[in-house]
């Protein structure tokens, strides 16, 4: 194994409300659960670190749902106990996902203390209406106070979340938010398209795409993004994500170039020796101890496979080299057809890397899915 | 048994008035089976007939029946097929009878179906006595029916049986009406035989399996016979008649019996129904009046989803036909489907029975283009073709003229429906012919129609335009000369064959319309701009446009999503395997079967 470091992922599966947009797997329960579930999540960190690599962890990151709802001390916790259990790099990128209105000056602290150095912050939009619309809780005020807050407090790598195609949202209030977020400078902005995901109220609200900014629109406001991120200093290193120099965040890179991560808690994924874990998704039965996972050993054709599909998220997509390096047999062998086929769509851009062109980031998925194996 | 102790007869009912119900009924109280034995609808053993509450393959039962009088006789009931798409087999079920019970639905009175079934049987001098069923219902009304039976039919009913076959009550009124008014069969056992086949059914230790009536002679185990029709040769193996869903073989039949023969038959295309069995040693001087070949009269392609399937498709296709006399099939190969097989159907009714079968029983998954009938194409070299295959239209530069089948419809109707139905077969290019009021609220509409009109969603617009209280029947009257065109379908400027079909000139315009813009529903969205056009002879008359897709993207992607998104992307990818390439556009499968149900709303 070339890897010298590997990953952590806790998930925190608790919201005070559900977004009307979002389809990762979160609850609104009260106290005592969100107990219960820290005190099953030190039980599981035990029993997975024992089957885990010993590899130095160079990230962890605290997603969810909305890590930054729980009491900090949770969160405390649970680093102290990965830090019995796993060795750290000194460096290790540690992030946590925060609400805009979750925030104040104790929380943060603690969070700095527990080591965390990296926040990364839903804000979606400046303009109030849309946040109503996206049924967030906070207000663009609140944002601004948190953001305040966790600067003063000495939090120097800051990840802000917005969003584009927005219901009722035009091309203006999307630069607007652009704009406004720049002023404030974080070292990172993921910028995401609105997806409307099955199983969501959006979905039943828009699956006809009334209401929503048409496909036009929706481009237009994704091409503004890279363009006026650009001339504020802010790289796209990623279909969605931008940052300034030396700023990405290193613990999705790491998925994307499979780097083996270990996951914790509900609905989490993890690769350890090239075999994918996944944790269902149900709360009742973690909380009684069933940890059972899905466990799928990825063969030579997946790790390819892999290795394609998610580089190619990168704005400087894959390796030849690396590849050759990694399978023992060069990319264009394997992938000849494909590579040729999508170049000559215009989708991808072939030379020392491959990587997917202006348009081929639009239509990810028509490009992904042509190296999956059959 | 004397002649004078068998009963042969049918039931003839429209649709739903609880034909197999009473036949069920006449079963179990005749005996020969225990309550026990009975499923719930005997004559109708095979799944998909039951699903549909209909009757497909026509068959034959012998019960034994304890009479009044205190003497026993032999039933023979033999069910007729209840959709116009089999008239001919009815046909030959009646002839097969010496009289015909009439069910009619005591709250629904007399159907179109009823009449045609009745004229049938009249016209096979069958004697023909009413029953009421159905007095169980609340909205029953036997008086009015029984009175419109004797108007409308002009056969006396005030002592027809009011029955419930449905609880039983009065049945035997029935099973006594049957001694008493069904003729028993006249023939002579010493003379040439004289069988008249009414169904046939493959078995695979037996060989097909016919059934017949004999008319005349007799017919034992290895007399050498002979089918007039087809002129083939046998030895018959075994003989015997019909339990409720099994066989009893028996020394002989003679004449007035009903019964089966096996004679080691490998094909049923040599025993069709209709024809006469005679002996090869002693033949009778002249075949049983009434067979006709039967022909195909709706055609469509059908295809395998998958194209490897094909040899498959042959062999379910081969195994149906073993049973199927009327199913046609040759190979044919189209250039956006690839292999498949040209078929022909009695009528769209059987189309479906037949690609249910072919998917059901045989696990495929098929692509059909859309029903066609037979057009007759004059060419100016004076040659005529029937063309089943709109794909094979000659040059329009060739062609003097063309003609297409028309069929004599009889809808029947409550008033407040007749302005909307004959506004429907209007629209349908039919040709008035008449109205007659059958009774102070219904009317008799008779209409000439092209078949071509009625194969493709009629029988949907009626029930839809009558909220279902129209019945509607039909009999080929033959061809007539008539404006038609081929409308061509191209995607992203390429002819799709499949797709191509022949319509009547001054429909063109509307049903290309509704082509295209059906279409481009279901085509995906491709990289590049798609145009849709319909074409007549070259020239478009319309058009709509796929638009090129602009975003394809899975905005976000952390690991716990990988599998998933794996998924998705392996869907995406799997749905692209499935559909047919023309040209460079992928069209699904499901887009080839949605134009064949162009549906008003």
């Amino acid at each position: 194994m070339k890897n010298k470091t590997q990953e952590i992922y806790v998930h925190i599966p608790f919201c005070a409300r559900k977004c009307d947009y979002c389809d990762f797997v979160s609850f609104v329960t009260d106290d005592d659960t969100k107990k219960a579930y820290f005190s099953m999540l030190e039980k599981q960190i035990d029993i997975k670190a024992e089957s885990a690599g010993s590899l130095p962890v160079d990230s962890v990151f605290f997603g969810g749902g909305t890590p930054s709802l729980v009491d900090a001390g949770y969160i405390a916790d649970v680093m102290e106990h990965l830090r019995r259990r796993f060795l750290f790099t000194e460096d290790a990128e540690i992030t946590i996902e925060m609400n805009p209105n979750s925030a104040h000056k104790g929380k943060l602290s603690v969070y700095r203390s527990a080591g965390i150095n990296r926040l990364s912050i839903g804000l979606q939009s400046t303009v109030d209406e849309e946040l109503k619309r996206l049924s967030r809780l906070h207000s663009y005020e609140e944002f601004l106070r948190s953001y305040d807050l966790a600067r003063t407090v000495g939090f120097s790598n800051i990840n802000i979340d917005i969003m584009s195609a927005l219901p009722g949202q035009s091309r203006d209030s999307y630069m607007g938010t652009l704009e406004k977020v720049c002023e404030l400078a974080p070292e990172h902005i993921s910028a995401y398209s609105l997806i409307i995901e099955e199983g969501t109220p959006f979905y039943e609200r828009y699956k006809d795409g009334n209401g929503l900014p048409g496909e036009d629109l929706d481009r237009e406001m994704y091409h503004d993004t890279k363009r006026f991120l650009l001339t504020k200093g802010y790289e796209r290193y990623e279909i969605s994500n931008y940052s300034k120099p030396g700023f990405e965040c290193r613990h999705n890179v790491g998925y994307w170039t499979r780097k083996p991560y270990i996951g914790f808690g509900i609905a989490a994924a993890s690769l350890i020796d090239e075999v994918r874990y996944s944790m269902h998704g149900d709360l009742k039965r973690f909380l009684s101890g069933d940890f059972t996972e899905e466990i799928e050993p990825l063969e030579m054709k997946d790790r390819m496979a892999e290795f394609m599909f998610l580089g190619l998220r990168l704005i400087k997509g894959v390796s030849k080299k690396e590849f050759f390096d990694e399978f023992g047999v060069s990319m264009e062998k394997v992938y000849k057809e494909q590579i040729l086929r999508l170049s000559e769509e215009g989708l991808l851009a072939d030379g020392e890397r491959i990587f997917l062109t202006e348009k081929g980031l639009d239509l990810a998925n028509v490009c992904m899915a042509e190296f999956l194996p059959d | 048994m004397n002649q004078d102790h068998i009963r042969n007869f049918c039931i003839i009912a429209h649709i739903d008035h609880g034909k197999s119900t009473l036949a069920d009924r006449i079963i179990e109280m005749t005996g020969l089976l225990t309550s026990r034995e009975m499923q719930e609808q005997i004559l109708d053993n095979m799944d998909l007939e039951r699903e549909r509450g209909i009757t497909i393959k026509s068959q034959a039962v012998r019960t034994v029946y304890k009479a009044d009088d205190g003497e026993e006789y032999i039933f023979n009931l033999i069910d007729t097929p209840g959709h116009v798409d089999f008239n001919y087999e009815v046909s030959r079920s009646l002839a097969a009878c010496d009289g015909a019970i009439l069910v009619v639905d005591a709250a629904q009175g007399i159907e179109a179906q009823t009449l045609a079934n009745v004229y049938l049987a009249l016209d096979h001098d069958l004697d023909v006595f009413p029953v009421i069923n159905k007095i169980d219902l609340p909205s029953a009304d036997p008086e009015r029916v029984v009175n419109e039976i004797e108007d409308v039919i002009g056969i006396e009913a005030q002592d027809a049986p009011r029955i419930s076959a449905k609880t039983g009550e009065n049945v035997h009124q029935v099973l006594e009406a049957i001694v008493n008014k069904v003729p028993a069969p006249k023939g002579d056992p010493a003379a040439p035989l004289q069988a008249l086949i009414f169904d046939s059914l493959y078995d695979s230790y037996k060989g097909v399996i016919v059934f017949v009536r004999i008319k005349n002679g007799t017919v034992k185990k290895g007399m050498p016979i002979k089918f007039m029709a087809t002129g083939a040769t046998f030895e018959v193996v075994e003989v015997g008649y019909f339990g409720a869903g099994q066989f009893f073989p028996c020394d002989e039949l003679s004449a007035g019996m009903v019964g089966y023969i096996t004679a080691s038959i490998k094909n049923v295309r040599d025993t069709r129904v209709g024809d006469t069995v005679t002996g090869v040693e002693n033949p009778c001087e002249a075949p049983l009046p009434g067979y006709k070949k039967v022909q195909p009269m709706v055609f469509c392609g059908v295809y395998p989803a998958d194209g490897a399937k094909y040899p498959d498709l042959r062999d379910a296709l081969e195994k149906l036909q073993l049973n199927d006399a009327s199913l046609f099939y040759e190979p044919e190969t189209s250039v956006a489907l690839g292999f498949g097989f040209r078929c022909g159907f009695l009528g769209l009714l059987h189309l479906e029975i037949i690609q249910e079968r072919l998917e059901r029983e045989y696990n495929l998954d098929l692509v059909t283009t859309a029903p066609s009938v037979v057009y007759r194409v004059h060419k100016t070299n004076g040659e005529m073709i029937e063309l089943t295959n709109p794909t094979n239209l000659p040059d329009p530069s060739e062609i003097e003229f063309m003609e297409e089948p028309m069929v004599s419809a009889e809808i029947m109707v409550t008033k407040d429906f007749v302005g909307s139905i004959m506004e429907l077969c209007q629209e349908r290019r039919g040709r008035y012919v008449s109205m007659e009021y059958i009774e102070a609220n219904r009317a008799l509409l008779k209409y000439e129609l092209p078949l071509n009109e009625i194969i493709y969603d009629f029988f949907d617009a009626l029930k839809s335009r009558s909220r279902g209280y129209a019945s509607f029947d039909y009999e080929l009257k033959g061809y007539e000369r008539s404006d038609m065109v081929k409308l061509d379908i191209l995607i992203n400027r390429e002819e799709v064959d499949a797709l191509s079909f022949i319509v009547f000139k001054d429909s063109a315009y509307e049903r290309g319309r509704k082509m295209c813009e059906k279409l481009k529903d279901e085509i995906p969205r491709h990289l590049f701009e798609i145009p849709i056009q319909a074409a007549v002879g070259g020239k478009v008359i319309a058009r709509e446009t796929v638009k090129a897709m602009r975003k394809d993207v899975l905005a976000k992607c952390y690991g716990g999503d990988i599998s998933r998104k794996k998924k998705l992307l392996e869907k995406q990818k799997e749905g692209k395997k499935r559909m047919r390439q023309i040209g460079n556009v992928e069209i699904p499968q499901k887009a080839f079967m949605s134009v064949l149900k162009l549906d008003e709303e």
